[in-house]
């Protein structure tokens, strides 16, 4: 025996040996040295002591909400900037009378200047005079800024040279919660972290856990491999709840953004959608033996889904033909089934034919990764 | 003169069963054996690493595979841990088998592999208790945590440890489950000498209380100290077996002689093999090397010839032979290249 266990045994003098039995029995031990209990606890901790899985999980969508909300904040219209080309005869004067309306931020400015504004976007609308009674419009017909500069320009360019208005108009302005693009935007973002952090989630730690080796070392011990992947859903549950209260409280409280339909339904939408990706996570995971590996097949799966799924514009945007492929990805599934929750107050039997293709994924890919799974 | 026997004739059959026999004639059944293993075999796509070996381990001993990386050693443990299915042979583990006892056999034994790296973000306590949930019985985890003296530790992420600390974790976690049969890969290597020795004193200490423990090594010190028993195993076969005793004592020569010359262009083993007790005659990296009977007739024979000779030596050293000379012997190649 070396110095060093001399002294450790000095120190408390009942110190146990190596084979001496100070064996328990399994039974009359707590609830918390239950395998299943040990193994989701152990992942849990493994999740919140990673700093960057914590801000990319419950920080970052947060902050990415914010920002699209202020970018995209509904306002009043802005003045649309318009230039008026200060060379030609009468310059001035159409300057002057553009000038009076209130919609309208004018600038004289000579043919290469606003040239040079036009290109750069700080003008919609150029303004050329070509005589007492004639002007040409300058513009980027397929920008809707440029095309409401135009409106507004000739407007009142046209009253201002003493055009009737024949009918008399009334305005009510209607501006309604869960119309907004902060509305749009809160139920895709929820949607794009479930897809994010059970892909992520999931297949990083098994795949870690793979190529150190320790996958190996489990399965050398009597765990229970069923167990095992259970832990990793039912950690997955508790970081869930975190994300989705965390993001949809800020959406409430900070924008407004309405919850229509009931929380419980919309908490099962969540679990079917955390669930599918989680499977899907699993499924990546099942063979993949480099970290780097398996992060380019999950870019693989997820990218389609970023674009194409209505995260940050509606899905209808893309042409007729892609929409059968659009709406078979579970992301798009899960994003209508929440925006349908929220904004219109869907009941789950409306959304029945999303949860149906979220559930679809959810077995396929399941079954897949426990038929693929490797331990080492 | 003797003549070094070759090593193919080692690595027969008989010339092993001739090392081992004494507990290889005794009958399986009356004599409880931890590890039985016959005719393995196991080839990956391009490489044979176990081929056809044949091994017993005896209730209660520390049994060492000794051999370069690359022997098939790991191979044959992760076969006997239930790992790897072999492509063909026998194994039975404290008399069961794989296919039939799997979960039992997990219950019963305690393992520990060469790279696996435990999750950096855990304590030292919570791998521990981690590992415990896993067997119905087991030890208490406080216990195995100061019996592996990493108590001050406890509460350390596993990160934070050192490499000796981390060795000593991973045979913590092979212990919790109070294991019959432990098995232990490469337990020492990387380790500082300190290090070293204090692993050695556990597993002398699990040694003491009964069990079996089945080791893998490429340090012949770690065999010669710990083992009672010694495969020597080099591309997949056995190549000697015995005590470390036995072993040491089957090159017939108990000491080393190696000495360094500038000269050794002038010289040749078949000299060096006719003098007064040498067994055999090496060349060596900047010299020679022989085994010797003994000392106090070669050493004046060898310094006779030099100087009869003319030739200038620069060194000479003297040693107990060890595990590392049967093993060039054997092959002519050292355990480790470094």
């Amino acid at each position: 025996m070396t110095e060093t266990t001399t002294r450790t045994d000095a120190r408390s003098p009942s110190a146990p040996t190596a084979g001496t039995p100070s064996r328990e029995r399994g039974r009359g031990r707590g609830f918390l040295d239950n395998s299943l209990v040990q193994l989701t606890l152990v992942r849990y901790k493994e999740f919140m002591r990673e700093p960057e899985a914590v801000f990319w999980v419950f920080v970052f969508p947060i902050l990415l909400a914010a920002g699209l909300g202020i970018a995209f904040r509904n306002r009043p219209a802005g003045k649309q900037h318009v230039a008026v080309v200060s060379s030609a005869p009468g310059a001035a004067a159409l300057a002057s009378a553009l000038g009076k309306d209130s919609s309208l931020d004018v600038q004289l400015l000579d043919d290469s200047a606003a040239a040079f504004a036009l290109r750069t976007g700080k003008v919609a609308l150029v303004v050329e005079s070509r005589g007492a009674d004639s002007v040409v419009y300058r513009y980027d017909d397929t920008r809707s800024d440029a095309l409401s500069a135009r409106l507004i320009t000739d407007d009142a360019l046209q009253r201002a040279a003493g055009r009737p208005d024949p009918v008399r108009v009334g305005e009510s302005h209607v501006r309604e919660r869960g119309s907004r693009y902060i509305d749009f935007v809160i139920p895709g973002l929820l949607g794009m972290n479930l897809m994010g952090s059970g892909i992520w989630g999931l297949g990083f730690a098994i795949v870690d856990a793979r190529r150190k080796k320790l996958l190996k070392r489990l399965i050398a011990t009597p765990m229970s491999r069923a167990q095992f992947l259970l832990s990793f859903l039912l950690s997955r549950l508790t970081w869930l709840m975190f994300e989705v209260i965390t993001l949809l409280g800020f959406g409430a409280l900070v924008f407004g953004v309405p919850l229509r339909g009931s929380i419980a339904s919309l908490a099962f939408i969540c679990l079917i959608g955390a669930l599918s990706f989680g499977a899907m996570g699993l499924l990546i995971a099942a063979r993949a033996k480099t970290v780097e590996g398996a992060s380019g097949l999950m870019n693989l799966v997820m990218m389609p889904m970023w674009v194409f799924s209505g995260v940050f514009f509606s899905s209808a945007n893309f042409p007729k033909a892609m929409q059968p492929f659009i709406q078979a990805l579970p992301l798009t599934a899960v994003n209508d089934a929440l925006r349908a929750n929220m904004l219109q107050g869907a009941s789950l039997a409306s959304v029945s034919g999303e949860l149906a293709i979220a559930l679809g994924w959810l077995v396929v890919c399941f079954v897949l990764a426990l038929r693929l799974f490797r331990w080492r | 003169m003797h003549r070094w026997r070759p090593s193919h004739e080692y690595a027969s059959g008989s010339s092993c069963a001739a090392i081992g026999s004494f507990y290889l004639s005794l009958p399986f059944t009356h004599f409880p054996m931890a590890l039985f293993i016959r005719s393995l075999r196991k080839a990956y796509q391009d490489v044979t690493a176990v081929d056809g070996i044949d091994l017993e381990v005896a209730d209660g001993e520390c049994f060492g595979l000794l051999g370069p990386n690359g022997a098939g050693k790991t191979t044959t443990i992760e076969i006997c841990e239930g790992l790897t299915t072999p492509d063909s042979g026998e194994v039975r583990v404290l008399g069961r088998t794989w296919k039939e006892d799997a979960r039992e056999l997990r219950e019963r034994l305690g393992i520990q592999l060469q790279e696996t790296q435990l999750s950096e973000k855990l304590t030292v306590r919570e791998t521990v208790r981690l590992f415990r949930s896993f067997y119905r019985e087991g030890r208490d985890v406080e216990d195995v945590i100061a019996l592996v003296q990493l108590g001050e530790k406890r509460d350390g992420r596993v990160g934070q440890l050192s490499g000796g600390q981390k060795q000593r974790l991973a045979l913590a976690c092979a212990l919790v489950g109070d294991p019959e049969l432990l098995f232990l890969d490469e337990p020492t290597t990387g380790l500082d000498p300190q290090a070293r020795r204090q692993l050695w004193d556990l597993i002398e200490q699990f040694r003491s209380t009964g069990r079996t423990t089945l080791l893998t090594t490429h340090y012949m010190d770690e065999a010669e100290r710990l083992c009672d028993h010694v495969a020597i195993m080099d591309h997949g076969k056995v190549i000697a077996l015995g005590t470390p005793h036995e072993l040491i004592r089957s090159l017939g020569a108990e000491h080393m002689v190696e000495f360094a010359t500038a000269d050794a262009a002038r010289l040749d083993t078949g000299v060096l093999e006719s003098l007064d007790g040498v067994r055999a005659a090496r060349a060596s990296k900047d010299g020679f090397e022989l085994e010797v009977d003994a000392l106090h007739r070669t050493v004046p024979a060898l310094l006779a010839e030099l100087s009869q000779r003319g030739i200038e030596m620069n060194e000479l050293r003297t040693r107990t032979a060890t595990l590392e000379d049967v093993f060039v012997s054997l092959t002519g190649r050292h355990l480790r290249d470094d």
